[in-house]
């Protein structure tokens, strides 16, 4: 990107302009993610710099919210914080209820996703499977259709299937809008799978069930595992259809932010969302460690 | 057929397998054994969003043109419309059918869903039927039109009758009408609503202006910042990629949250603003809660949808096209026009069409950020989903919503294809 060194003051002029322009969209990018973080840990219940939180007052600073994040919903949240105090969390506090309900769902949500989309993805791929466009544009469509209209048939359909307010029904819900996520990325692998390999180990005798363990799984696994978390972050990230179909039983963290938006907003929203912050930046790695990984099988060159 | 008693060039030709059969015929075995075994493993998935996806939504579209609540509530009444096609308030008949109903409906708690559908399209008729129903049980002997009508005059309007009439109709595309702002007067023909309730083509309208514009800002923002990605040494690029995949992969809600507490009245925007003397204290401005914070809010989230597709475009593009175009004479303005900008435009479509059908079905943003003059189709159909009730308008609603995206869909398909289709 270097500027080349006979280019005419205009050209560098833009040049640099060009520069700030990308910075400005680059700040308009990561700015309001970041700028949470610090207001998370406001001593006052306000959504805005302090005084005292400029001036690094370490008074403009406290843990208030986060403590609040464990407190909200206890029956007794004043008590004295032993034992008992955290078997209060366990089962009264509304964010780690929420936060249960998140990892249940998610977790069993995306087993079902990867188990059934990486083997639909195994017969998408193969070049003699019938219909295989109409089948594809099929599967892929859960993530293109407005969630609003598939919330709203769920929400019909589950009230007839007596599947309306139960775990069961979310699970279904969320494993289905993560399998186009699975299907995208597992094919995407499957493209640049050299077919002959599977075909040697059989010729070698190998039973297709071993083919596929000690073979295709490994190769493809990069692909499955990030297919994997995007349906885990679908089901961790989805409000529209917990909206609709569950009653507050199944209530996830999303929902409670969303409850929490529109009821009371207080501070504690920013100190749940800078903590999922930090799972985003967590999941980030590990999927750029994937890609490295995948980038080194495949023997092309390493970023 | 002066052929026939030729030996064709087949049966003196055909290749056998060892055990004496045609290549040809076990070839053809073996391919269906194939297609056989791919269309198995497709099948358990294929099932299953059939069921938890196609089914549901199948049921709602039909749910937009059936709804039973009337002739299932008040059967009595229909079949008395059904043998009694004229229009216009009926005779003895049909109101002792109507009264006999209502004592029914009161019995089985159903009289409030009756009201509430015949409130969708006569404003006041749900305290009517239930004030009614619970007269009518008192009512004794067979003048039954003059005790209804003592007790409430509204009996006696024509338009309440001709809107029972075409309620009791289970199959009806009236909201499907009602859904384009159209609506039936008091004789039953087709006119639109009353200027000041169109408000659907109107949001249709506001909903498809919104989503291109919105598309039109991602473009803007996400053209640069593609360009300066795919031209980056690998080292700088994969660190900038970070601030592009770190907000795509945050939760939608942190997002908005984020954005909520920048553009608030007492939010950091406007306390820089006041700070740095812009406006004054007292002048705060409102961002959020108006079409500003939709626009503004889903712009960002929508971004990396962009950047990505116009990324993986541009860094298939070969800088030597530009330095080639330069050496034979092209300003840089000319040679980025005629020769850079056509090569970008599959990553353009791409982006472009996967966000404006991302932004079209958007919900939790308008919701949260929006206010009245910034919410869009779907906060309509939540509304009537949760709030008014009216689920066969939702379901109307819904469905002209899933017509656009399905055709994008398939545009999308066409042009673009769906095997294209990549994250990260």
């Amino acid at each position: 990107m270097a500027l080349p060194p006979h280019a005419s003051l205009g050209e560098k002029s833009w040049h640099y302009c060009y520069l700030i322009i990308c910075a400005l969209i680059f700040l308009f990018l990561i700015a309001p993610i970041l700028v949470i973080i610090p207001l998370s840990f406001n001593t006052e219940p306000y959504f805005t710099f302090t005084y005292e939180m400029l001036t690094f007052d370490p008074k403009g600073y406290s843990l208030r919210w986060y403590d609040n994040i464990l407190t909200f919903g206890m029956a007794e949240p004043d008590r004295p914080r032993n034992n008992a105090w955290w078997d209060d969390v366990w089962a009264n506090a509304a964010w780690f209820h929420a936060f249960k309900n998140s990892l249940i769902i998610g977790i069993a949500a995306t087993t079902f996703a990867t188990v059934l989309g990486t083997l639909a993805a195994l017969g998408l791929s193969r070049p003699e499977m019938p219909f295989r466009r109409t089948i594809m544009a099929l599967l892929i469509s859960p993530m293109i259709v407005p969630l609003i209209i598939t919330a709203t048939g769920l929400f019909f359909f589950y009230a007839a299937a007596g599947l309306a307010h139960t775990y069961l029904g979310i699970v279904m819900a969320h494993a289905m809008l993560g399998i186009p996520f699975v299907i995208i990325t597992v094919t995407a692998t499957l493209t640049g799978f050299d077919h002959s390999l599977s075909r040697a180990a059989a010729s070698l005798g190998a039973s297709p069930v071993t083919v596929f363990h000690k073979v295709i799984l490994p190769l493809i696994l990069p692909g499955v595992i990030s297919g994997a978390l995007f349906s885990f972050v679908t089901s961790f990230d989805e409000v529209v259809v917990v909206l609709f179909v569950a009653s507050y039983d199944q209530q996830t963290i999303p929902l409670q932010m969303w409850n929490g938006i529109r009821e009371q907003i207080s501070p504690t929203i920013l100190a749940v969302a800078t903590l999922l912050v930090i799972v985003s930046i967590a999941l980030l790695t590990v999927l750029e460690l994937l890609r490295r990984r995948s980038e080194r099988l495949r023997g092309l060159s390493p970023g | 057929m002066a052929m026939a008693n030729k030996p064709s060039p087949e049966t003196e030709t055909t290749l056998v397998m060892a055990d004496g059969q045609p290549l040809k015929k076990a070839l053809t075995r073996a391919m269906r054994r194939a297609r056989l075994r791919a269309f198995l493993l497709v099948i358990p998935l294929l099932a299953f969003v059939l069921v938890t996806f196609a089914l549901p939504i199948g049921q709602m579209l039909y749910l937009s043109i059936h709804n039973p609540v009337f002739s299932d509530y008040m059967p009595r009444l229909t079949a008395y419309f059904n043998t009694h096609p004229e229009e216009g308030v009926p005779n003895e008949e049909g109101f002792a059918a109507l009264v006999l109903d209502l004592i029914d409906a009161k019995k089985n708690r159903t009289v409030g869903r009756v009201g509430t559908r015949i409130n969708y399209d006569r404003a006041g008729s749900s305290s009517l039927f239930k004030s009614s129903a619970r007269k009518a049980a008192k009512f004794k002997g067979p003048s039954y039109k003059e005790s209804l009508l003592e007790h409430r005059q509204d009996w006696a309007d024509p338009k309440l009758w001709n809107v029972m009439r075409r309620a009791a109709n289970a199959h009806t595309f009236d909201f499907y009408l009602a859904a384009l702002d159209f609506t039936h007067d008091a004789n039953g023909n087709l006119i639109k609503v009353e200027p000041e309730r169109r408000i659907y083509i109107m949001l249709f309208l506001r909903t498809f202006m919104l989503s291109t514009l919105i598309a039109g800002l991602c473009l803007l923002l996400a053209f640069p910042v593609s360009h300066l990605l795919a031209n980056l040494p690998l080292r700088y690029s994969n660190l900038l990629m970070i601030l592009v995949l770190l907000p795509f992969w945050t939760s939608l809600l942190v997002r908005t949250t984020s954005w909520i507490t920048l553009l608030q009245s007492q939010g950091v925007l406007n306390d820089l603003l006041v700070a740095i003397g812009l406006i004054g204290d007292d002048g705060r401005i409102q961002l959020m809660y108006n079409q500003f914070g939709t626009i503004i809010a889903m712009t960002h989230i929508l971004l990396p949808f962009m950047i990505l597709p116009l990324y993986s475009v541009m860094k298939t593009i070969p800088p030597s096209y530009m330095r080639a175009a330069r050496s034979l004479g092209a300003t840089p303005f000319t040679a980025f026009v005629k020769v850079y900008f056509p090569l970008t435009i599959p990553g353009i479509g791409a982006g472009t069409l996967l966000v404006f059908i991302l932004a079209i079905g958007y919900y939790i943003t308008p919701a949260l950020v929006g206010g009245s003059s910034g919410e869009l189709i779907s906060n309509q159909i939540a509304f009537h989903m949760q709030s008014s009730l009216n689920w066969s308008l939702a379901a109307a609603l819904g469905a002209i919503l899933l017509f656009g995206v399905i055709l994008l869909y398939w545009l999308y398909a066409r042009l673009i294809g769906i095997d294209n289709m990549k994250f990260g």
